[in-house]
């Protein structure tokens, strides 16, 4: 039993828990107890079972083994019925999905006061949901216009409204799942404030992360998983950075770092470019990208950073401005244009954009290239050959499948990812452009796909790294540009810049001072 | 509560015995129709079996419904494929079907070893054409192919309607609304003495194995599979998507183009605005029947129009409406589409007494 | 000119676009509402087909008309149920999940309208609705002929062009139905079930559709033919999109197609010497294309529609 602030009561208990999802195992005896007022965080790596555990606690899973109780109105523990959200709705248990669970085309009183009163009746939310909500916003601080559609609030805005849809169905236990995931660092900042002074008002908390910073920061209480069991719960104060990283990943972390290289020539230029519509367009966005270079954009989610990489792999053309490839105009009309032109892609949702899941790994190896002269012949396929070009790319990639026949859809992310480097990363492209290329992997995944981009820049190749994890950014990029709002800083060396100042222009600030 | 387990490894004998094992509930759930007709149940099988396997004729009538009916599935099979939901087949059939009669009944005159090829070749491009514009309206302007390929429908029948009432009626028709003959020479040959079954039979057959090498074997049908499965990958991976779709919809139409070539050509000589009785929404049965295989289809299709010719013959005899046949079919459509989360997934009853020893 | 001007003046002609409109309303209210939820349901034109059936045939069987009425919805309730089983729980293909309800109904419509009457040579007649006769209001000029001399099953549709935007906008079950549609996640995480808001959902869009199927048999006409739907079911599939889903553009849309139906009837009895007659017959599913077409671009589809949902899933 841990020792919670002063001694609280303990208000949520799981126990025990298991999760098999076919062979793997999700989450094997877990047992994590929440006290009233205190703010946990729940560490570990993609994959860690972090999710999982959240949504066996709000229903959204049964689990197979293990039992979730929690504080009634007496304050004595009682188990939870399982799979069932508005049981821990009605048990008081409040969460805060990743992705949001709002409908865009309501207004955000709409989604607040949904499922609040019976469907059946005249009239949206009882009489006083609207003196009540003032109340609450007044009382956490949360700020939002109630009455304008969800689809028009920013992101930040939205998270408000999944915390103020907890709060008023009266959540004593609050879960948060990546809070900080589409957050700038200042809005971080600000979101933490709120939930310490929730916490002080007597709801529990729970957030996932895998941000060490931030757990350190904000948290009296960290619980870490790895590969699905709790290995520390320990009170914060006893913790620091290197030690957290190793619980989390069960041993010594040593993080990619480039090697100093001086940039070659110019390779890419974007003059004035303006493309796309509505809040993530791109606006008079220009940059030159040089042989051997890792340029950086950093920024927060839906800030343009979608349309510059649709722009960049051909699947939108540019409103005005300009494109060149070593000094050569680019005129793509798809991404076969691009592809040809030698630029590869590796796209951001590797799950949408990057294989096509029904199809074999091997066709995915080929799937740029299936119109080259190697793998076909008057237009029918050569599978010998197509075989071949498997074997070889599984064996250089140690993409862990049971044969190029298999299908991708089975794979993990991180293999999948290695099946999206491997075919265009040996094509020999002259430019990359990675997004997001660590998203949702693990730490062993992520270093391969780091290694993978170093090496493309040692050869010579311009790599384009989006990303909105500063570690990264500052491990890779020789140069880092943020974009905001569609608007992109002038590329500055990273050795002259630092986090604060790199999270500050991802919130809008000293944009405008930049030079051209 | 049932919880469905996704399959990683779905063996052969499972995918193919999924849709067989649909065919035969449909077959099976009949039996309620029939009783309820007041009928003899077993006879009434008895009957269907008999007029669809009971003689050479039997078989051969069977085989020459199945005939544009392979061609209807196959044309189906391929648009499905690539998620480019055709459900015209109907109106593409009678496109085709208007062609052939345009070409064959004197317009030219040719010996058979040209006429014959330019008939099918005029048919399956009418076809083409007509799904043409339903995939250009999706890919250029977003319009639902589903709702306008639909609708089509209506407007080529009237327009069939309106031709053999006015510029292509026969004079010689004694006032009935129908073409006027093909020429002997643009006929489809037939296969058997004295039987209807015709060499539509051997062209329905060829395109089966052709699509099937196409899909499997080639560049554009490796393309047509990428952007089926996944299209903002295949975008992404370069293929050209609009393209693959025009492909799709101009090869999907003019295999329905053919099966009213083979109708026309093949059957009955003459073009009548009630050709087809379903033939194009039919082969989408056919075609769900085969899991969109195009060999599977030829199985698929056999099935499908023994249920028609059995339940004509058993109609006939005691007097059960022979509606009785689109009723299976319907039945087995509703019946694949349940098989396949029997492929796809472990289906697991999870009782509520053993949740609760869980939890 | 002045002829076009001419039809277009006289009370006969709106009062023709409102009985034209009539199925139309209640097919395309059906459908907004399943699409809402984020069900595409092409079973619409079987249904039709049923109820059109069902509800011709329990009058002819000696129930009451408003009986018939019922017997109908019922029928299309039952049909919107097995789409619902199909495209809901158990996920599969709405598209050929609608094809398949649609052949179905269809073919069970038509097989026991064959079992019951085995050899009849012209369909049998039933007593239909017969048009109101409200005091003062149906005795205005212009007004009175026009609007309100129609048959009870057409107020009964404006009737509901009301009930459903009401429900829709103005009830909490409204604001579940347009969530579910939009981002079922948001239903599952305020504890309500997707499952039940969406089969519910379809179940009532598809007894409202089969009441157009059966204002055919029991309004306009008095009997039930083979093929009678004819596409009406299509027809308010693309006139859904063209009225963004919303009630009152349902409305809409629906006269205006009327209208147009209407006055090109007119129209082929002045001209039709000259013009063969099917080309008016093609201007209904014509004139459905193009109104699909204009409105593509820019149709603000439910985005969580054709994408089945099963639970903890985001």
């Amino acid at each position: 039993m841990t020792t919670g602030p002063g001694e609280q009561p303990v208000v949520l208990a799981l126990s025990g828990i298991t999760k098999r999802f076919g062979a793997l195992m999700a989450n094997e005896g877990v047992d994590l107890e929440l006290r009233r007022g205190e703010i946990v965080a729940l560490l570990g790596e993609n994959g860690a079972g972090k999710t999982t555990l959240m949504n066996i606690l709000f229903g959204h899973y049964v689990a197979d083994e293990g039992t979730v109780s929690v504080a009634g109105a007496d304050g004595r523990l009682q188990p939870m019925e399982p799979g069932s959200p508005g049981a821990a709705l009605r048990s008081g248990i409040g969460m805060v999905h990743q992705h949001f669970t709002l409908a865009e085309n309501l207004t955000a009183f709409e989604n607040i006061v949904l499922g609040t009163v019976p469907l059946i009746r005249p009239g949206l939310a009882g009489r006083n949901a609207r003196a009540r909500l003032a109340e609450l916003m007044r009382r956490s601080g949360l700020e939002v216009d109630l009455d304008i559609r969800v689809s028009r609030l920013s992101v930040g805005e939205q998270q408000r409204v999944e915390i103020l849809k907890a709060l008023y169905r009266d959540a004593r236990v609050l879960v948060l799942d990546e809070p900080t995931a589409v957050l700038t660092p200042q809005e971080s900042d600000t979101l933490f404030a709120t939930l310490k002074s929730l916490a002080a008002q007597g709801i529990a908390i729970v957030f996932i992360s895998h941000k060490l910073a931030e757990v350190l920061a904000a948290s009296d209480r960290v619980a870490v998983l790895r590969l699905g069991r709790k290995v520390a719960d320990l009170p914060t104060a006893e913790c620091d950075r290197q030690k957290l990283a190793e619980l989390m990943v069960g041993h010594a972390v040593t993080p990619s770092r480039r090697e100093p290289k001086a940039p070659g020539a110019a390779l890419l230029t974007l003059d004035g470019v303006t493309a796309g519509e509505g809040r993530d367009s791109i606006r008079d966005v220009g940059f030159t990208l040089h042989e051997g270079e890792i340029l950086g954009i950093a920024g927060v989610s839906g800030n343009g950073q979608a349309t510059l990489a649709r722009l960049l792999s051909g699947l939108l053309p540019a409103e005005r401005g300009n494109l060149f490839l070593r000094d050569k105009p680019v005129h793509a009309h798809d991404a076969g244009d691009m592809i040809r032109s030698g630029i590869a892609r590796i796209p951001e949702d590797r799950h949408r954009d990057g294989v096509v899941g029904a199809m074999t790994v091997a066709e995915n190896l080929v799937i740029e290239e299936i119109r080259g002269r190697r793998y076909q012949r008057f237009g029918f396929l050569d599978f010998a050959a197509i075989a071949a070009r498997a074997r070889e790319a599984i064996a250089a990639y140690d993409i862990r499948c049971p044969g190029g026949g298999a299908v991708a859809r089975l794979l993990s992310g991180g293999n999948i990812q290695k099946i999206v480097l491997a075919r265009t990363l040996d094509a020999g492209p002259v430019v990359v452009l990675a997004a997001q290329p660590s998203r949702g992997l693990d730490i062993g995944a992520t270093g391969d796909v780091h290694r993978r981009l170093l090496a493309a820049r040692a050869r010579g190749a311009g790599v384009i790294l989006i990303s909105e994890d500063l570690d990264e950014l500052f491990a890779l990029s020789d140069r880092i540009a943020v974009i905001h709002r569609g608007h992109l800083s002038a590329p500055r060396p990273s050795e002259e810049l630092d986090r604060a100042s790199v999270g500050l222009m991802m919130a809008g600030h000293h944009t405008e001072s930049e030079a051209a | 509560m049932i919880r469905f387990e996704p399959r990683e490894n779905v063996s052969p004998a499972r995918r193919i015995g999924a849709p067989v094992a649909a065919a035969l509930v449909a077959l099976l759930l009949a039996s309620l129709p029939i009783a309820a007709a007041g009928a003899p149940v077993l006879e009434a099988y008895l009957l269907m079996a008999r007029g669809a396997f009971g003689s050479v004729f039997a078989f051969s009538e069977l085989l020459a419904r199945a005939t544009p009916l392979i061609l209807t599935g196959l044309a189906a099979a391929v648009a499905f494929r690539a998620r480019l939901w055709n459900i015209g087949g109907e109106g593409q059939l009678y496109a085709g079907a208007l062609a052939a009669v345009a070409v064959g009944t004197g317009a030219i005159s040719a010996p058979p070893a040209l006429l014959i090829p330019l008939v099918v070749l005029a048919g399956a491009f009418a076809g083409g054409m007509m799904m043409l514009l339903p995939t250009l309206l999706k890919v250029r302007l977003g319009a639902d192919e589903v709702v306008t390929t639909l609708l089509l429908n209506f407007v080529v029948i009237l327009a069939v309607q309106m031709m053999l009432e006015g510029p292509m009626k026969d004079p010689m028709g004694m006032g009935w609304p129908q073409s006027e003959p093909m020429l002997d020479e643009a006929m489809l040959p037939k296969l058997l003495e004295r039987m209807r079954v015709h060499s539509g039979l051997i062209l329905a057959l060829v395109m089966a194995i052709a699509v099937h090498v196409f899909l499997k074997r080639t560049v554009w049908g490796f393309e047509i599979r990428a952007v089926g499965e996944n299209p903002e990958a295949a975008r992404h991976a370069g293929i050209p998507v609009t393209a693959t779709f025009v492909r799709v919809g101009l090869l999907s139409g003019a295999l329905a183009g053919l099966a009213g070539v083979s109708e026309v050509a093949g059957l009955k000589g003459y073009l009548t605005a009630d050709l087809s009785p379903g033939f194009g929404y039919t082969g989408i049965v056919v075609a769900m029947l085969a899991g969109l295989s195009p060999l599977g289809v030829v199985f698929a299709a056999l099935f499908i129009a023994g249920i028609f010719v059995g339940a004509d013959s058993m109609s006939r005899a005691i007097g059960v409406s022979n509606y009785l046949a689109d009723l299976v079919v319907a039945t087995s459509l509703i019946c694949v589409l349940v098989s396949g989360l029997f492929v796809r997934f472990r289906i697991r009853l999870v009782t509520p007494k053993a949740r609760k020893a869980d939890a | 000119m002045s002829d076009i001007l001419e039809i277009l003046l006289t009370a006969n002609f709106w009062a023709a676009a409102l009985r034209i409109a009539t199925p139309l309303i209640f097919g395309v209210l059906g459908a907004l509402l399943c699409e809402r939820a984020g069900v595409l349901n092409l079973g619409i034109e079987g249904i039709f087909t049923a109820g059109a059936m069902a509800g011709w045939m329990a009058v002819w069987l000696g129930a009451g008309l408003w009986g018939g009425v019922l017997v109908a919805a019922l029928a299309g309730a039952a049909f919107g149920l097995v789409h619902a089983i199909l495209t809901v729980p158990l996920g599969l293909s709405q598209h050929v999940s609608g094809i398949g309800v649609t052949l179905f109904a269809t073919s069970l419509s038509y097989y026991t309208y064959r079992t019951a009457l085995p050899d009849v040579s012209s369909p049998p007649r039933i007593e239909a609705f017969q048009p109101a006769d409200i005091p003062y209001l149906s005795d205005l000029p212009f007004l009175g002929p026009a609007l309100f001399q129609q048959t009870p099953l057409t107020f009964l549709a404006l009737a509901f062009v009301v009930v459903v935007a009401f429900v829709l906008y103005r009830t909490p079950l409204g604001l579940a139905i347009r969530a579910v549609g939009d981002n079922p996640s948001a239903i599952e995480a305020q504890g309500l079930s997707v499952t039940l808001l969406r089969m519910g959902t379809v179940v009532a869009g598809s007894a409202l559709m089969a009441l157009g199927g059966a204002f055919l048999t029991m309004s306009a006409f008095d009997a039930f033919f083979f093929n009678m739907v004819n596409g009406r079911g299509w027809i308010c599939i693309a006139l859904t999109v063209f009225a963004s889903w919303r009630p009152g553009k349902a409305l809409i849309g629906a006269l205006l197609f009327g209208a147009f139906d209407a006055f090109q009837v007119r129209l082929q009895t002045e001209v039709g010497g000259v013009v063969p007659g099917q080309v008016f017959l093609m201007m209904p599913y014509l004139l459905s294309i193009a109104a699909l077409v204009v409105v593509a671009r820019k149709a603000d589809y439910p985005r969580a529609m054709l994408k089945p949902y099963f639970r903890g899933q985001r």
